[in-house]
């Protein structure tokens, strides 16, 4: 199965988003380049609202992450609890 | 009231629906394929729009909750940027003629695809497409905007910025991409969208904004990495469109694979060979190198690029027919580009200089089989022109592929020290591609291409001269005159980066401090 990944602008808006990717995605490895990090997984990669919310603090709207959202790849479907980026084979 | 409140907030899905299906209907006094005429010559079929996806399903009070921040955020740095002396924190003045290039050549072309969204987000039957391209349209404006203002800053101490509108129309090199959105722009929208959303935005657009901003950060380059991650955060939702748009068509009729196939070989080919500018941007003009113009393609072409196709697979499609020879042009392209570059330094609206020591061994280690042996002899052969006083600046003019409109530097895939040269006959007329790739994409669409504007030929039939001026002259110098023509400051904005005004400059701002 080939690796899916998603890039964010490496701020502190983004830090609990990554965190919070590589706790639910034990295969996840984040790479970090000057001002970016992405993060790479094998097949499927999902980002967890409730697994932000609890780093934050506070109710968190999952759209919110377009705002550092530098790249992504796969077959993506969100509803207001997840994403999920795969790929189908 | 009469109505009860509901208890809950509807759900993303129910809300996109809404906004998109909820507020389409059926027309009535004019027959649906009047008002959406342009959605049936190109040989597509679609028998139900109801099955498009957007898969962010961004609400238009989302959409401007969320634009407006990034704006906020954008505009609070490039503030920043011009009360703090920004233009003097990049690593060299050498790192200013990305930006030239930039704003030269990527701008109007973020202009072009505003204008491309708005015409297709009319034409398109389906409500939710129309709506997605309603918005890419929206950002693309956005895009050429903060990038003209954040560049901007620039223009105030750099020279190659002043004219860019000017130049994108009539400068040889320019045609390059100008050519490319062009093309698009006059193909039907189905073609469009897959030229653009899929083949530029999702396969190709990655190996221009990641590695390239990430390399403005690294030479410190504040403001642009700012308005090019800020434009990245609307592009992921311009890459799932684009993917998205792609398993629609194919998923409506099996007819459509093999018109979809033809446009992915065609487009991934056309917005590659765009993308031999980024080439040379990675791994020449960066004083800082973050990553090769090989590895981003390893990275982003061959390992996402392979995903993707392999995943497309399962409707029939294949990896477009130029993949192999991009693959394996990797090891060339950035050189023969920068080399090409250097030649034509005296026509150029940038600076061109021959790799530091540094920068030679750095290529050595990136391009162990192609840059000892190929390259750096001839960089250096060049390098010692130039301290003899010699600096060469080629003065002829070269001949240019028709289709892709890039100087014929290419090489033999199978040969890297022949010249590759092609050419098909039209009409008793003779015309010369770069590649087998090109000559097909002409050879498939003859009367679109022998339309092209190509610089060369322009200025040998007299069009690229100023009004008044007599090329019969005694002391007629063809060569100035359509300098002249393009507008440029000769010797402030050509010629080597060695003695220019911005590295005179550049070295004595900083010499001497605040």
């Amino acid at each position: 199965m080939s690796n899916v990944f998603i890039a964010f602008q490496a701020n502190e808006d983004s830090r609990p988003v990554i965190e919070a990717i590589l706790e639910d995605n034990p295969g996840a490895v984040s790479n970090a380049s000057p001002a970016m990090v992405r993060i790479d997984c094998e097949g499927q990669l999902v980002i967890r609202r409730e697994s932000i919310e609890a780093r934050v603090g506070r109710d968190f709207d999952l759209q919110e992450i377009q705002l550092n959202l530098i790249t992504l790849t796969g077959h993506l479907d969100e509803d207001d609890d997840q994403l999920t980026l795969s790929w189908k084979q | 009231m009469d109505m009860e409140a509901s208890k809950k907030k509807l759900g993303l899905k129910e809300r996109y629906n809404h906004l998109t299906r909820g507020l389409d209907w059926e027309t009535s006094y004019q027959p649906m394929e009047k008002v959406y005429p342009y959605t049936r010559y190109e040989g597509i079929k679609i028998h139900d729009w109801d099955k498009w996806e957007d898969p962010f399903r961004l609400t238009m009070d989302a959409y401007w909750k969320y634009q407006g921040e990034k704006e906020k955020k954008l505009y609070a740095i490039i503030d920043a940027f011009a009360q703090n002396n920004g233009h003097l924190g990049v690593s060299d003045a050498r790192y200013i003629n990305t930006l030239k290039l930039f704003i030269q050549g990527v701008s109007p072309l973020e202009y072009m695809a505003h204008r491309g969204f708005a015409h297709v987000g009319r034409q398109f039957d389906g409500a939710s497409a129309r709506v997605a391209c309603q918005m890419q349209s929206v950002d693309e404006l956005r895009h050429a905007q903060t990038q003209m203002h954040t560049v901007s800053n620039y223009n105030k101490y750099y020279n190659g910025m002043h004219n860019w509108r000017h130049w994108h129309d009539r400068v040889w090199y320019l045609s390059v991409p100008k050519s490319f959105f062009d093309d698009a722009m006059s193909a039907g929208p189905f073609e469009y969208v897959v030229a653009i959303s899929f083949a530029f935005e999702y396969v190709l657009t990655n190996l221009l904004f990641v590695p390239f901003m990430s390399g403005a950060a690294y030479n410190g380059d504040m403001g642009t990495v700012t308005f090019g991650f800020s434009a990245q955060s609307d592009e992921s939702r311009h890459m799932t469109l684009g993917l998205e748009i792609i398993k629609f068509i194919l998923e409506q009729d099996p007819a459509n694979v093999p018109i979809v196939q033809r446009w992915m070989d065609k487009w991934f080919w056309r917005g590659y060979k765009v993308l031999t500018l980024v080439s040379m941007m990675m791994d020449y003009m960066l004083p800082k190198k973050v990553m090769s113009w090989k590895e981003a393609w390893e990275i982003y072409g061959e390992q996402n690029g392979g995903a993707l196709f392999n995943d497309l697979a399962r409707y029939g499609i294949r990896k477009p027919k130029g993949w192999e020879q991009a693959t394996i042009e990797k090891d060339h392209l950035s050189h023969q580009a920068w080399a090409t570059f250097y030649n034509y330094g005296a026509a150029a609206l940038f600076h061109t200089w021959t790799p530091t020591e540094q920068d030679k061994d750095w290529l050595s280690e990136k391009y162990p089989a192609s840059f000892d042996k190929l390259y750096r002899p001839r960089f250096e052969h060049w390098e010692e022109q130039a301290k003899q006083g010699k600096r060469f600046y080629n003065t002829t003019l070269p001949m240019l592929c028709t289709t892709c409109q890039i100087p014929m530097l290419f090489t033999e895939p199978t040969d890297p020290t022949k010249i590759c040269y092609r050419e098909s006959d039209y009409k008793e007329e003779k015309y010369h591609f770069c590649s087998d790739h090109c000559k097909e994409i002409f050879d498939h669409e003859p009367e679109k291409y022998v339309q092209s504007w190509l610089p060369v030929h322009q200025i040998y039939q007299g069009n690229c001269f100023n009004p008044g001026v007599d090329p019969t002259a005694p002391d007629f110098d063809p060569l100035r005159a359509v300098l002249d023509f393009y507008k440029m400051n000769f010797g402030r904005d050509n010629f080597d980066f060695e003695g220019s005004e911005d590295q005179k400059n550049f070295a004595q701002w900083h010499g001497e401090g605040a």
